[in-house]
């Protein structure tokens, strides 16, 4: 799902009334309609469809049976949606600790007269624009419990490694701690902005006053970037509670990997259900859950808002 | 006022190793991706690890295209992530002149509908496309890869914005001298929002180059997949040849890498208009 953000003010627009009243531009249809069949067809229709079909049954020659609320209570009776359900939610809380370490570094890009601070900018994003599959596998062979870096890096210390990510214990945390390092480069962007649209003369206003350093982070900095912050939770969690590719790359199969359940997440779940037992019915109810569970966490975030957020 | 000063010195100090801390955390990884590429499968199995390779071996990245159609993987990539992105500049904008300023029956309407698209996670849309694609016979096709993502409620939402940001008197100027709508259109108003397209453009780039899910779905044949899926198949089920599976991760990355590194610009501006990576 995207999500729109900065999208510029709308200018230049004057209210309808004072406008003088003009000819419909039939015309307009003809821009219209390329994108708008397209969308049509693979967007709209699929999205109707699978709502739809997820009250149905499939037959086996492409027949469907209305059969109400069963697919959602194969899905509920199912242990591994459960299982994928909370995992998915635990990516989502180890994905939010993506914003402190951004706002961390971003501070610190922030400081004036700092040199470098483009060559940090751009090693830093290089993570979020690596190919996800490939970042997972340079992982996984990091993690990897014989001959890994991070385990010959523990044993200088005498520390006892283990197989990260084949570990029920230690998989999800392993592939959530990668996804935190993907996406760290994209809030840091986010946040240096932010940061550099609040005025300086609030902070030496307060450093006059005697306030500490971390005091104006705290009450000044922080408060005045929470405009940025929620933007970025909204993005964060709905982009966490997809997570796949890293996932399917990092875990492996469920037939040679003991954490595979242990790390799975919904939308990987889906993918094995729908393409690997094809179990059309049960996915399409699963489909339908998921976005339930993404508009309601959007939903309850844009209402918790007013509590934290301030717009000055 | 020296004693300030010498303050300031080392708060920079420390904040420099902080951030090549960080440096050396984000980048560190593909570094030892690198080192692993060129050794031979032995020496990556030593306790303690070699750091720099013994000799330095071009094999796996050999071996890469011997397992894999890779070269072929590459184009499909290549193709797709063209024709997607070409497809979307062309069919947005003209969607977004339009939703911006033109007037017709049901733009508020067919605009919501838009929108309503934009709400809708990709995964809800996946059965019924690969029905679409395996109806149309088109399943193990680079059309499978290219016609879903040819349209694009966000692209069209983005130029949208940045269509009804310029001052209208440059087309009624126009307008009286004669000018089509179409004219107007390639000839002054796409022009201006430039760097929306560029933006729009990269975004769509990396999309299409980094997604997994669809191209796992709807082609399963080697020769069809492009390079994200490809990649996948060099994981073993029960072991792993790590140099050729980083020879082929690093072949696989360095396309994209490069056009960051060549437009950082517009990569930053795309991406934070854009929100998500996928």
């Amino acid at each position: 799902m995207t999500q729109l953000a900065t999208a510029p003010a709308v200018r230049g627009e004057r209210p309808a009334a004072a406008r003088p009243p003009r000819r419909r531009q039939h015309g307009a249809y003809l821009f219209i309609a390329p994108v708008g069949l397209g969308l049509g067809i693979f967007y709209l229709y699929p999205a109707v469809s699978t709502f739809a079909l997820s009250f149905a049954e499939w037959g086996p020659f492409g027949g469907h049976t209305f059969t109400g609320f069963t697919n959602y209570l194969t899905v509920f009776r199912l242990e591994t949606f459960w299982t994928a359900l909370g995992n998915t939610l635990l990516y989502m809380v180890i994905g939010l600790l993506t914003l402190p370490v951004a706002i961390f570094f971003a501070v610190l890009l922030n400081r004036d007269g700092l040199r470098g601070v483009t060559v940090y900018r751009t090693l830093y994003f290089i993570p979020f624009v690596t190919l996800p599959v490939a970042s997972g596998m340079v992982w996984r062979w990091l993690y990897n419990g014989d001959f890994g870096l991070i385990n010959q890096f523990l044993s200088v210390f005498g520390i006892p490694g283990t197989y990260w990510v084949s570990n029920p214990a230690t998989a999800l945390f392993a592939i959530g701690v990668v996804q935190v390092w993907s996406q760290v480069g994209y809030y840091l962007v986010i946040f240096i902005a932010g940061l550099k649209a609040i005025p300086k003369e609030y902070a030496e206003a307060a450093e006059i006053d005697g306030a500490s350093a971390f005091q104006r982070f705290w009450r000044i900095t922080l408060p005045l970037l929470s405009p940025s912050i929620f933007f970025c939770t909204i993005i964060n969690v709905i982009t966490t509670l997809q997570i796949f590719d890293l996932v399917y790359v990092m875990s492996a199969s469920a037939t040679v990997n003991p954490a595979f359940t242990a790390s799975q997440s919904i939308v990987q779940l889906f993918y094995e259900k729908a393409f690997v037992e094809s179990d059309k019915g049960t996915v399409t109810a699963l489909a339908f859950l998921l976005m339930l569970l993404i508009a309601a966490l959007t939903f309850v975030q844009f209402r918790l808002q007013r509590r934290w957020v301030t717009y000055v | 006022m020296s004693e300030s000063a010498r303050g300031t010195r080392t708060g920079s100090v420390l904040t420099h190793a902080l951030l090549v801390l960080g440096a050396v955390a984000m980048i560190g990884p593909f570094g030892w991706q690198l080192l692993t590429a060129f050794k031979s499968l032995p020496e990556t199995t030593t306790v303690p690890p070699s750091v720099l390779p013994r000799e330095w071996l071009w094999s796996n990245f050999a071996e890469v295209f011997e397992l894999l159609p890779f070269g072929q993987q590459l184009l499909n990539s290549l193709v797709v992530a063209a024709a997607v992105t070409l497809g979307q500049l062309a069919f947005c904008s003209l969607g977004a002149y339009a939703f911006a300023r033109l007037e017709f029956r049901g733009r508020e309407l067919i605009f919501a509908l838009f929108l309503s698209v934009l709400m809708v996670p990709k995964q809800l849309l996946i059965l019924p496309q690969y029905q679409i694609m395996s109806g149309l016979g088109l399943l193990n096709s680079l059309p499978a890869l290219i016609l879903p993502g040819l349209f694009s409620a966000f692209g069209t939402f983005l130029l949208r914005q940045f269509f009804a940001t310029i001052p209208k008197d440059f087309e009624e100027a126009a307008l009286l001298d004669g000018a089509g709508r179409f004219r107007i259109f390639f000839s002054i108003m796409l022009p201006l929002v430039k760097p929306a397209l560029a933006a729009l453009a990269v975004i769509t780039v990396m999309h299409s180059w980094n997604d997994l899910l669809w191209p796992l779905v709807v082609n399963t044949a080697p020769a069809s997949m492009p390079i994200s899926a490809g990649l996948t198949s060099l994981q073993g089920q029960e072991w792993t040849d790590y140099p050729v599976l980083m020879a082929g991760a690093l072949m696989a990355s360095i396309p994209m890498l490069l056009a960051y590194l060549a437009l950082q610009r517009q990569f930053v501006q795309g991406i934070a208009l854009s929100g998500t990576k996928g």
